[in-house]
């Protein structure tokens, strides 16, 4: 028992040694500072980092709002014009029209990654022979960058010599020329939500594995012993236990899609017209082409309100089902 | 501290040395900021010749020319030292000149006796003065350009082609002369096979982001009588812009492209006519003259295989203005050195030099020279372009009336959005609001 008491104390002892030995050792070499100083210290640059990148530029953009200020004319005198951006903003209809397509695109990626992205997570989940390398073919698309994806899905869909009209016109017999998936109005929004959602449902599912693998074998074991049959167990067990990472996944790309840019910008920039112009493509134009630095950053800060407050809502909800 | 302390003092005097060095390297170093593309390599050739004679290094930063609006725009806006001189569009010399972006230039001609006179009135006009047409000069003209077309010759002048477009139009294949001809021959080519590969009618701006479908649209719109203004200075553009000429100018073009275009071509400015061209795709194609020595050099489209001419005319003979001024940027380092460089490169011997090499000088003594309207193919065509060219507002605010125009003649001839009478009545109303803003209005 000794010798059990004595290594216990021993191993009882050795943190707190090494929890205050570490800082006192640290404290001598940098001339007696004290713990709250040493910390400040090394979370000062951080802290100077966060404000100078993060928080003034916000600070500075509320500010520009509510201005006439214009970032390419530098010698012009800047006049307050109170709401007038907001008000502009709010009932232009293009913004509106803009707005419209961001949701299109955002809902229908959401659909088509989610239910994708947990069906491949179900199916690899399996463990079949090979899944582990079937699992880094499917997750290669979102290892790309969207500049490479872009350029080469513009290839892909070129109406005369791109490989998914080919593959289009073989399965349907519609000649490859008679249709243009960028330059066709009703098409290119589709042309986009199928680059985003081959490009990132392997994202989607990534997080819902991570779900499916985390639910404990002896629920399921319970569920056979009491007779649940597959369909039962999968709606009474898997869904519930699943639902708070395909909802954080949801989170995720919902926010991601919410701001796309490059994609759109490197397939249609924005077209054919105005079809595919999300908000900030809207927003580029207007703080970058036009120069509305005070229309654009009034723009940018209801944007910013606008998911700020949608993704609040959405981890409430997730926080409630997390809880049940 | 101290083991502390050298690391900072080394990091501060690295990053004070690199700060430095550029600086003491910039007494005998010029940057010149131009677009990327075929003329800008002309220019590194001519340039050599100054940096014979003075010893003065020249850089170059060139832009592919879908960004070089925003790159260039920003370092002005942002006040950097990139550039001691820019070629930069026709269209920013409003901006730039109001903004103290440039320098003026008036003081510098009059001292070294650089006249305006000894340039292309019209390029002068264009790439020199602001406010428009007063003598207020902050470029000297570098680079004349307009846009016209260019035809596969030898297809032209296959006899069964002749025949068979004889008999469907009662008029001799050639090089159209008006908008309806254009529109007739296009038609006529497209979708035809010629040596076993479908061709078609013709390859045309309709590039979305930056200025591409304006440039290409008001190819068509000036010769039907498109007017920014009834009364130039006054702003008043209801009747003008939308006039009924306007109006059919805008749904010839859309017929064009509806017609005429090879599939794919939503999209499509320089680069993208270009290769329609190059890649045997189109009969006829639109683009700047400064990409013609390159074609005309061309190994598989080039030689007798390709022919050239200015925009037809309908209503009255119009071209769309390209080309760029030089200008010596404000808070240039090296103020004499960028000088001196206009100053030689004003020289009519340059000049001669500069046109022998692919630019497109605008002096007189180059353009009245006998020989010319012989020495390229596409010579004679330029000098008739350079006496009709009509360019895009030049205001201050040109950023963003060249937007407005890009949603709506977009909107109008790609994506099917209204008509051509809904299209300029609303580009009326979104110039009217920026005028307003402006304060001119």
């Amino acid at each position: 028992m000794s010798v059990i008491n004595s290594d216990t104390t021993i191993l009882e002892k050795e943190p707190e040694r090494a929890a205050t030995s570490r800082p006192a050792s640290l404290a001598r070499r940098i001339g007696g500072l004290s713990d709250r100083a040493i910390a400040w210290l090394f979370i000062t640059p951080t802290i100077a980092l966060l404000l100078a990148i993060n928080i003034f530029p916000l600070i500075w953009a509320v500010r520009l709002s509510f201005t006439n200020y214009r970032a390419n004319r530098p010698n012009a005198v800047v006049e307050s014009v109170g709401l007038q951006n907001y008000q502009r903003v709010l009932t232009d209809s293009d913004i509106w029209i803009a707005m419209q397509t961001t949701a299109h695109f955002v809902l229908w990626t959401i659909v088509l990654q989610t239910l994708i992205g947990f069906a491949l997570a179900y199916l690899i989940d399996r463990k079949f022979r090979g899944h582990a390398f079937w699992t880094t073919v499917i997750l290669i698309p979102m290892m790309l960058s969207p500049a490479v994806v872009g350029n080469f899905w513009r290839f892909l869909y070129q109406p005369q010599i791109g490989l998914f009209n080919y593959i289009v016109s073989y399965v349907t017999g519609v000649p490859p020329s008679s249709f243009e998936m960028l330059g066709s109005v009703s098409l290119a929004p589709w042309s986009i939500i199928i680059v985003d959602t081959w490009m990132w449902t392997p994202y989607v599912m990534l997080i819902c594995l991570a779900g499916l693998r985390s639910i404990p074998d002896y629920i399921y074991e319970a569920a056979e012993v009491d007779r649940a049959s597959a369909w039962r167990q999968f709606w009474s067990i898997t869904i519930p236990m699943a639902l708070p990472f395909i909802m954080l996944a949801v989170l995720f790309r919902g926010i991601e899609n919410f701001k796309m840019f490059d994609m759109v910008m490197l397939l249609t920039g924005g077209g054919p017209g105005s079809t595919t112009e999300v908000a900030s493509i809207t927003l580029k134009r207007e703080a970058f082409e036009s120069w509305r630095t005070g229309r654009a950053s009034a723009f940018a800060i209801i944007l910013f309100v606008a998911v700020f407050g949608l993704a609040n809502i959405y981890v409430k909800a997730l926080n409630r089902v997390k809880q049940r | 501290m101290k083991t502390m302390c050298r690391p900072l003092l080394g990091v501060t005097m690295a990053l004070g040395l690199s700060t430095a060095l550029p600086t003491l390297a910039q007494a005998d170093e010029l940057t010149l900021c131009w677009a990327a593309w075929d003329p800008a390599n002309a220019l590194v050739e001519l340039s050599k010749d100054f940096t014979a004679q003075s010893g003065t290094q020249m850089k170059f930063e060139f832009v592919p020319w879908p960004n070089f609006a925003d790159r260039i725009l920003n370092e002005l806006n942002s006040g950097g030292k990139l550039c001691d001189l820019l070629i930069g569009d026709s269209q920013w010399i409003g901006g730039s000149a109001e903004n103290g972006y440039y320098v003026k230039l008036n003081d510098f001609f009059d001292k070294e006796g650089i006249k305006m006179s000894d340039f292309a009135e019209a390029a002068v006009n264009a790439y020199s003065t602001w406010p428009k047409g007063t003598p207020n000069y902050w470029a000297l003209p570098a680079m004349g350009d307009a846009n016209a077309w260019f035809y596969r010759k030898d297809w032209f002048s296959k006899p069964e082609i002749q025949a068979e477009f004889k008999a469907a139009t009662g008029r001799d294949l050639a090089p159209p002369t008006t908008w309806d001809e254009l529109l007739e021959t296009a038609k006529f080519f497209n979708g035809k096979e010629i040596d076993g590969k479908k061709v078609y009618g013709a390859a045309i701006f309709t590039e979305r982001a930056s200025e591409g479908i304006t440039m290409g649209a008001t190819q068509a719109l000036y010769p039907y009588g498109f007017k920014y203004e009834n009364t130039t200075g006054k702003y008043d553009m209801d009747g003008a812009v939308n006039s009924e000429g306007a109006v059919k100018g805008l749904e010839a073009y859309k017929e064009l492209y509806k017609c005429c275009t090879p599939p794919g071509y939503t999209d499509a400015y320089m680069g993208e006519t270009l290769d329609a061209f190059k890649s045997g795709q189109a009969a006829m194609a639109m683009n700047w003259f400064a990409f013609f020595p390159g074609l005309a050099k061309d190994e598989n489209v080039g030689g007798d295989k390709i022919g050239f001419f200015v925009n037809p005319k309908e209503a009255t003979a119009a071209s769309t203005l390209g080309g760029q001024g030089i200008s010596v940027i404000a808070n240039t380092d090296n103020m004499d050195g960028a000088l001196a460089y206009v100053k030689w490169f004003a020289q009519p011997e340059v000049q001669k030099k500069w046109w022998q090499l692919g630019g497109y000088a605008v002096h007189n003594s180059v353009l009245n020279d006998p020989s010319f309207k012989d020495s390229q193919p596409f010579a004679a065509d330029f000098l008739v372009a350079m006496n009709q060219v009509q360019d895009f507002w030049q205001e201050p605010s040109y950023a963003i009336l060249l937007q407005a125009a890009q949603k709506r003649f977009h909107d109008y001839v790609v994506a099917d959005q209204g008509t051509a009478k809904e299209a300029l009545d609303g580009l009326v109303k979104d110039w009217t609001e920026i005028f307003e803003d402006e304060g001119k209005l």
